[in-house]
């Protein structure tokens, strides 16, 4: 911010602390981790399902982030995010396929420019997709939650029809770049290059997104709307203008997600957004709804959780997500990071 | 006489299917604190949000510097120079001092004057300048909602019921801010309960009951007259201090 302005005052006698961070989530995560690890039994197998689960859930992150804050604001449910994500993942084929001669090449720097353009690509299209999304369904349905589902579901479906007819109804290979395929190898333990980049991506978007809401002017005004919208708009800001901002950026995200999850993969549908969007709606209930930092917990929460039940007891892998989320709930009813709300 | 700065003719408010506002008219003057009284759901909350936009009027006449804001959406309404400090406050609790008086500022940067003047009749907030809002008291919060308004100059500001739930010392503390505001010009619509707090500091009285105002007028002639507040709001002002 640009005002440099200190009062005199400051600091003294004061006896509340300056930001009283609620540490207990933060903990969890290393926590389920580190407990995991005797009954995993093996280290090298631990950390392979480890940085798995991390990937997994930075991508599930990427996909959740925008949703969560798109709540917050407006209070929408938009059960058409998981569309985004699909359109994310097609939309890198544009890029990806044509530019065989890049990823297959044994040149690392070729290899992640073709994702980094197919990135650029995919963002684009699904920031266009969400703005599109937005004017033509969302707006019609602000404040009416049961409509928002129905419609917002039958604009997936469309959305999703529209990738078959645009790209057929089979589905697509994804092949990774070359430099990203196989593992680094320590010793027992073999960490796929992929998972890396994943969690590489997923802290960068998660720093960003940080500094964004912290740092900023529109980040100050998004965490003041997700609090308190009528009054933000009291205060003589278009509270609409920024939602349609934050809904367009966080479609774009849910695109890079896409590609991620399509390159991790390695094979698209078109429903493959759709399938992954019940995790991403489980994160932003256990993170808190509106809050980015639970649900960057949430999302790696949920991710290590359902790596670790799939390794141990495969039958409680598929629900060991609602598990989760039954749990955390128990103990924090509003999520992790419950967000005040008006 | 010159038009009033803000003035209601005949306003209607439907919250719902509930019909709150009744044909409120009411007129706030320039450079004046205009207190409006009333008892616990006489309808002054619901007036401050009809006036913000956050409620529409469903009838009647808005006015606000000569201009028409009934059709107005809120943020309009606040770009036109109207400041509201809410019954609850609405402080972002999430936010630090600073950050809530940083949105305060629609230019984007905080006037350091100003900000030493706010300051020098608030000062608590300078103590806690870099603390989340939602770690102050409830007196701080009032006082951080009332410098937001006031973080740059504005035409009117709405106050709903400050004094409520405070303790004595921080209402007098308010009372000494609402001096300040006052000496400086600014034009004030206070609502409130505590009749002592007002009968102190306002230009001019209206009272509300049953969405309708139904006594308005210098507010000497009110502090005077006690059958009229009795009548009105079923205590004389004595009752209150
Ligand atoms: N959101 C609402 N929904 C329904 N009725 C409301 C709402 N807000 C206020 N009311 C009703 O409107 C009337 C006036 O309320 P209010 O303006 O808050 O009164 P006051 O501020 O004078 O105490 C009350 O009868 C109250 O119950
Ligand atoms: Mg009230």
């Amino acid at each position: 911010m640009n005002d440099e302005f200190v009062p005199a005052q400051q600091g003294k006698g004061a006896a509340i602390p300056a930001a009283a961070l609620d540490y207990a989530p933060l903990v969890l995560v290393p926590a389920v981790a580190i407990a995991m690890l005797p009954l995993v039994g093996s280290f090298p197998t631990w950390v392979t399902l480890t940085v798995a689960g991390l990937a997994m859930g930075m991508m599930i992150f990427i996909m959740a982030s925008g949703l969560t804050l798109v709540f917050g604001l407006m209070d929408v449910l938009n059960f058409g995010h998981g569309a985004f994500v699909s359109v994310g993942a097609f939309a890198a084929t544009l890029v990806l396929l044509p530019l065989g001669d890049w990823t297959q090449a044994d040149s690392l720097a070729l290899n992640l420019s073709a994702v980094g353009l197919a990135i650029v690509v995919a963002m684009v299209a699904t920031a266009a997709v969400g703005w599109v999304f937005e004017r033509l369904i969302v707006r019609r349905v602000y404040g009416q939650h049961l409509r928002q589902i129905l419609v917002t579901m039958g604009g997936a479906i469309v959305t999703e029809q529209m990738i078959h007819v645009i790209w057929g109804a089979e589905q697509i290979p994804l092949p990774l770049p070359k430099a990203l395929r196989g593992a680094f190898v320590m010793g027992d333990v073999a960490i796929e290059k992929y998972r890396l980049l994943a969690v590489a991506v997923g802290l960068v978007v998660f720093a960003t997104m940080f500094l964004v809401l912290n740092r900023t002017r529109i980040g100050l005004l998004i965490r003041a709307g997700v609090e308190n919208g009528p009054m933000v708009e009291a205060l003589g800001y278009r509270i609409r203008r920024l939602f349609v901002g934050v809904f367009v950026a966080g479609s774009a995200l849910a695109g890079l997600g896409g590609v991620l999850w399509g390159l991790y993969r390695e094979t698209l549908t078109a429903s493959m957004g759709g399938e992954i969007v019940v995790m991403v709606f489980i994160v932003i209930i256990i993170g808190g709804l509106g809050s980015v930092g639970g649900c960057f917990l949430g999302a790696l929460l949920t991710a290590l959780v359902a790596n670790y039940a799939g390794f141990l007891a495969p039958k409680l892998a598929l629900a060991s997500n609602i598990l989760l989320m039954v749990a955390i709930l128990l103990w924090r009813p509003a999520g992790l990071y419950a967000v005040a709300r008006r | 006489m010159a038009e009033a700065l803000l003035t209601l003719a005949g306003v209607h408010t439907h919250i719902g299917q509930y019909h709150i506002l009744q044909g409120v008219d009411l007129e706030v003057r320039e450079g004046e604190l205009t207190a409006l009284l009333g008892r616990n759901g006489a309808g002054k909350t619901t007036t401050l949000r009809t006036i913000m936009g956050l409620w529409k009027a469903s009838q009647g006449r808005l006015r606000f510097e000569g201009r028409d804001i009934a059709a107005l959406a809120t943020p309009e309404i606040a770009r036109a120079g109207v400041a509201y400090v809410p019954e609850s406050m609405a402080v972002f609790s999430d936010l630090t001092v600073r950050e809530n008086l940083v949105l305060g500022a629609r230019q984007g940067r905080l006037d350091s004057a100003r900000l030493e003047w706010i300051l020098g009749f608030l000062p608590a907030l300078g103590k806690f300048w870099n603390h989340q809002a939602g770690n102050l008291s409830g007196g701080q919060k009032q006082m951080l909602a009332i410098a937001r308004a006031i973080v740059e100059p504005r035409r009117l500001l709405l106050v709903d019921e400050p004094t409520k739930g405070l303790a004595p010392a921080i209402v007098q503390s308010l009372l000494a801010a609402f001096r300040e505001l006052k000496a400086t010009g600014t034009t004030i619509l206070l609502v409130e309960q505590n009749v002592s707090f007002v009968k102190r500091l306002g230009d001019r009285v209206a009272v509300m009951d049953d969405g309708r105002i139904v006594h308005a007028g210098p507010m000497p002639d009110f502090a005077a007259d006690r059958a009229l507040q009795m009548r009105l709001l079923g205590l004389a002002m004595e009752a209150h201090t």
